[in-house]
């Protein structure tokens, strides 16, 4: 064989003072780093295979173990990066596309942390949630223009509505690139906390059925485990046109990741690959989508808001406006930072549009159109915190997706190997032996955990603003300035600068 | 009673409970560096974990009713705490014949070789309040102690 | 410094009404005097007054109030009037000269109708819609030129002063009326600009305000997609255009509106029977961004009545007092009480809860307020 040219990426280092050879990091590591030496009675470790996802580090009962870069470093190159000559050694050796999961992980600017709250002073009283109400209730789905009342009772009844607590959502995370642990966990932590989760392309295993009220079922390119039951077992149904993480390319499972209950969830023989085509092959211009729109609704007799998610491309705007025109309730609008189970490196980190800009630009022109408020946006794409929410909604957005914040609530350490199906936490793998890991009694506590958390921080922070009902913030781009961005930045945002 | 009850569904073969049952039963109570580092008799664990990292799970003294360590003591060192219901050794009356460790269908009474021998089992540790240690540091909550 | 409309300039403000609920008319001196006790609330940078039934000579014209910068501004708004509307009768605003108000604009008055040809032109049906889209233009296009009232048979005076002084500048003492409200401003900078005093009127309807409110640009951003262009950037003008978008666009009944702009709370709303629940479900989903959020007390104004109305956390003060026929309505018990020692009743309405004083006249016309019939007399 002949010499790999790729060095470790991070090296493991073992407190010899504080090692008491216990091998827990031996038997949690599911990438083989850590290894015991029966003839020394000592566990060493080989740095090459370490991903640093932190199971070792994290369980390790005597604290011993430091994960860190491996400082080895290239001569300086402002231009031959070293994650690009790396990336070269790997292709040169596999012929391969290089693989990648979670989200965009490049230096572009993060817009969220460009722009600033503002908060109530003197002229007008900020509200304390602690002593005054303080809503956050959200409505997903069309809204008619107008309400017809007739001797002080509604004479129109309201299209189907989702019913949010917290205007925070779990994006869609299929069976198959998550663990069905997982999937419980964010199930019911949606349903303790009152939203919804979404089953990502990969049907619905039986067990989730019980949690069908707060479950969204998409239907994908695959159209894999769609069958009456599925649509009629959610609230509602997203068509998923792309995703952030990947714009212009299908799902991909591996084979090996398609055990008996995914084939059987997806509907898929066994050790398949599961690929779904790039576009919808019923789908190839708007008026098609208007069809499956509708034949969706037919088929649950329009009792479930039908959603259509797009990855944020550079004429989302105008996609979006489409799409509403078309007859979708909702739409969800993923940005290029949105996390993935897998996707080619490349496409990953250079298509697609900061979902900022993209929601700014499609609430704008929703608004010039007139027809804003007919439709419902949610956002997706790395909302990291409750400000990250809070600026969204700001900026026009109705609710939020969250799905790696999720995942890190759940355990998940931003390793970006979820493709490698090896994952350490349970969370990205169908391994048995790493599924169980994940418990989904503690995985529904903390993502619980997580929104509850938020809801406390969105309702001081709207209080902050004066504000005591989540309506009153949508849109509310006066709440919203920017920093250190350009004229033209600023104008596409809508916000005035900082100061201004 | 409460006892110790593992769900095999969660647990992950890590023996952290065997650790921390050691660092609980060492003279550095819970200090599982110095326990493992310093001690010279370092206690046996009280738990034993089973199987590999696919199927396993925790296997500790059951409390049983029908007591079948305490029929076989020939010094009547095992005895069943009227109160708590927990079975316990009385360290002084062992004479380490390890009859009980024969006799135990759960394998859960083990052999402690110090300055003097006896035989060790889950003595519960926690106490009353709060839960044993390896109910408390079990990373999966595969291990819970309940009725 | 910027001009009012350039920047959105928050204001704390004093607010004043006074209603004879069988149409008598009196004199605008008492409006003036309440408004005056409450001198402290408001800091000289603006004053104004809304009287209703004040040109009954000219009842069936609009009453079209004007600012001119300059002459030139008159010429181009007049040429625009005469070419969409008969001009009955125009005349300068008569004014007294005072020591306190300097630098007035060009104040003028016309009595007009919509010429019918140019109605059917513009595709325009609704005579009101037209005079809100000429309005508008006005106020848009013609440099120099705003028009400050528009309504049939009623009035608003305003300018830079207190109000107290602006009363005495337009000579309110001469003029009667059923219905007087007033507005005392209390601006955070110093704008300067008449038009941008209160009260702000739409046809006949009339605002007066305290108050700043923290949902604005959900709300403007939301009254923008229905065609109105908020030129002002104040309060007041979102919330009669709110107003005017449900009342008289969307034809809710007052009463719903009023549960659009101050809604009951989900807590609340769970507590209803089915019928009401799914309503007031409906009517946050739907009509949620016209929620008004943040502290303000308002008088409303029209033709017909005025209605009171607190935020729905009531972080605005805000006192109602009767006296036989008549309904006061102020920010301050005192400056009701400075008018009307001895009140039969007084209270202070809760949050979100309206009061209605309707002209005892109007309980036969379809056009209560807004268009809506509503419950008899005053409802607290």
């Amino acid at each position: 064989m002949p010499i790999g040219l790729i060095t470790p990426s991070f090296i493991v280092e073992r407190n010899e003072n504080k090692c008491i050879q216990c091998q827990v990091c031996v038997r949690q590591c599911a990438n083989e780093v850590h290894w015991f030496d029966e003839e020394t009675q000592k566990v060493f470790a080989e740095d090459a295979n370490c991903v640093n996802c932190h199971r070792c580090v994290t369980l390790c009962p005597t604290s011993t173990l430091l994960v860190r870069k491996n400082p080895l470093e290239f001569r300086e190159n402002s231009n031959w990066r070293e994650d690009i000559i790396r990336s070269i050694y790997l292709q040169a050796e596999s012929g391969g596309i290089l693989l990648a999961g979670m989200g965009n992980d490049q230096p572009y600017p993060v817009y969220w942390d460009k722009l600033l709250l503002n908060a109530s002073q003197v002229t007008n009283p900020s509200i304390d949630p602690l002593r005054e109400p303080m809503e956050l209730k959200t409505f997903l789905g069309r809204k008619p223009e107008t309400l017809t009342i007739k001797n002080g009772k509604l004479h129109s009844s309201l299209p189907p509505q989702l019913e949010l607590e917290i205007p925070v959502m779990f994006s869609a995370m299929s069976f198959g690139s998550i663990s069905l642990n997982a999937i419980k966990s964010l199930a019911q932590a949606a349903q303790e906390v009152g939203t919804y989760y979404n089953t990502g392309e990969g049907g619905l295993h039986r067990d989730l059925y019980a949690f069908g009220a707060n479950t969204i079922v998409q239907v994908a390119s695959g159209r894999f485990g769609v069958h009456p039951d599925y649509l009629n077992a959610g609230a509602a149904i997203e068509i998923k046109i792309g995703q952030g993480a990947k714009p212009g390319i299908g799902g991909h499972l591996p084979g090996q990741k398609v055990g008996k209950a995914v084939s059987e969830t997806r509907m898929i023989p066994e050790g398949s690959d599961a690929l779904s085509p790039a576009p919808h092959h019923d789908i190839y211009s708007i008026e098609d989508l208007r069809q499956l729109i509708f034949s969706l609704k037919e088929a649950t007799e329009y009792t479930k808001p039908v959603s259509v998610k797009i990855a944020a491309v550079h004429n989302v705007a105008a996609i979006a406006s489409g799409i509403a025109r078309a007859g979708a309730d909702i739409i969800a609008i993923d940005g290029f930072r949105g996390g993935t189970g897998a996707t080619p490196l490349r496409i990953r980190d250079h298509v697609g549009l900061p979902i900022e800009f993209a929601l700014a630009a499609v609430d704008s022109r929703l608004r010039q159109e007139g027809i804003r408020n007919q439709v419902s946006i949610v956002v997706a794409g790395s909302i990291r915190h409750s400000a990250d929410v809070v600026k969204a909604i700001a900026l026009g957005a109705d609710a939020v997706y969250i799905a790696s914040s999720a995942l890190i609530a759940l355990g998940c350490h931003m390793c970006q190997k979820c493709y490698t199906g090896k994952c350490n936490w349970g969370i990205a793998t169908q391994e048995p032996s790493l599924v169980k890991r994940l418990n989904p009694q503690i995985g529904a506590r903390r993502a619980a955990n997580l929104l509850r958390a938020w809801k406390h921080e969105i309702k001081e922070m709207l209080g902050g603003m004066g504000i005591n009902a989540l309506e009153s913030l949508r849109g509310n781009r006066l709440m919203l300035r920017g920093i250190g961005l350009t004229d033209r930045e600023l104008s596409i945002l809508g916000v005035s600068a900082a100061g201004e | 009673m409460k006892r110790v009850y593992v769900n095999p569904e969660f647990c992950l073969g890590c023996k952290l409970c065997e650790i921390h049952c050691i660092a609980a039963h060492s003279k550095h109570r819970n200090n599982v560096l110095k326990a493992f580092k310093e001690t010279r008799f370092r206690p046996v664990s009280r738990v034993i974990v089973e199987g590999d990292n696919l199927n396993s799970f925790a296997v500790q003294c059951r409390h049983c009713d029908e007591m079948f360590c305490a029929k076989a003591c020939i010094t009547g060192a095992l005895q069943k705490d009227p109160k708590t219901g927990a079975v316990a050794i009385e360290e002084s009356r062992c004479v380490g014949c390890w009859t009980c460790v024969l006799a135990c269908p759960f394998g859960a009474v083990f052999r402690h070789y110090g300055e003097k021998k006896y035989a060790v089992k889950c003595d519960l540790c926690g106490g009353e309040e709060s839960d044993p240690a390896c109910v408390k540091h079990c990373p999966n909550e595969a291990l819970v102690l309940r009725e | 410094m910027f001009k009012e409309g350039d920047v959105r300039i928050p204001s704390g403000c004093a607010i004043s009404g006074i209603m004879n609920t069988k149409g008598i008319a009196f004199s605008g001196e008492k409006i003036i005097q309440s408004i005056s006790l409450m001198h402290d609330r408001s800091n000289g940078l603006g004053g104004g007054f809304a009287g209703y039934g004040i040109y009954p000579h000219f009842k069936d014209y609009y009453a079209f109030h004007l600012f001119f910068d300059n002459f030139s501004a008159k010429e181009n708004t007049e040429m625009y009037l005469r070419q969409h509307y008969h001009v009955e009768f125009d005349e300068a605003i008569p004014t007294r000269i005072t020591s306190s108000i300097t630098d007035p604009p060009i104040i003028w008055r016309y009595f007009v109708k919509p010429k019918a040809e140019r109605l059917i032109k513009s595709g325009v049906v609704d005579e009101e819609e037209f005079i809100v889209r000429s309005v508008m233009n006005v106020n848009r296009m013609i440099e120099g030129a705003y028009v400050f009232s528009s309504g049939k048979n009623m009035g608003t005076f305003k300018g830079v002063g207190y109000p107290e002084e602006i009363g005495n500048f337009f000579r309110l003492e001469e003029y009667k009326g059923y219905i007087w409200t007033a507005h005392g401003r209390f601006p955070t900078n110093t704008p300067g600009w008449w038009g941008g005093a209160h009260p702000f009127t739409l046809l006949d309807w009339s605002v007066v305000h305290n108050g700043e409110i923290s949902s604005y640009d959900a709300n403007r951003r939301f009254l923008q997609m229905h065609g109105y262009t908020c030129t002002l950037q104040t309060d007041t003008e979102a919330i009669i255009y709110i107003f005017d978008l449900l009342a008289r666009r969307f034809r809710v009944p007052l009463e719903v509106a009023v549960a659009v702009v101050a809604a009951p709370f989900w807590s609340e709303i769970q507590r209803m029977d089915q019928e009401k629940k799914e309503l007031y479900t409906a009517l946050r989903a739907v009509y949620g961004s016209l929620l008004i959020n943040g502290p303000f007390s308002i008088i409303l104004a029209s033709n017909n009545g005025i209605m009171a109305l607190n935020d729905r956390l009531k972080l605005r003060p805000l006192t109602v007092a009767t006296k036989n026929e008549f309904l006061f309505i102020a920010s301050e018990e005192a400056a009701i009480r400075e008018v009307c020692p001895m009140p039969d009743r007084v209270w202070a309405p809760r949050g979100g809860k309206p009061v209605f004083g309707l002209l005892e006249s109007a309980f036969h016309s379809r056009d209560v307020l807004w268009q809506q019939p509503l419950a008899a007399g005053y409802s607290s």
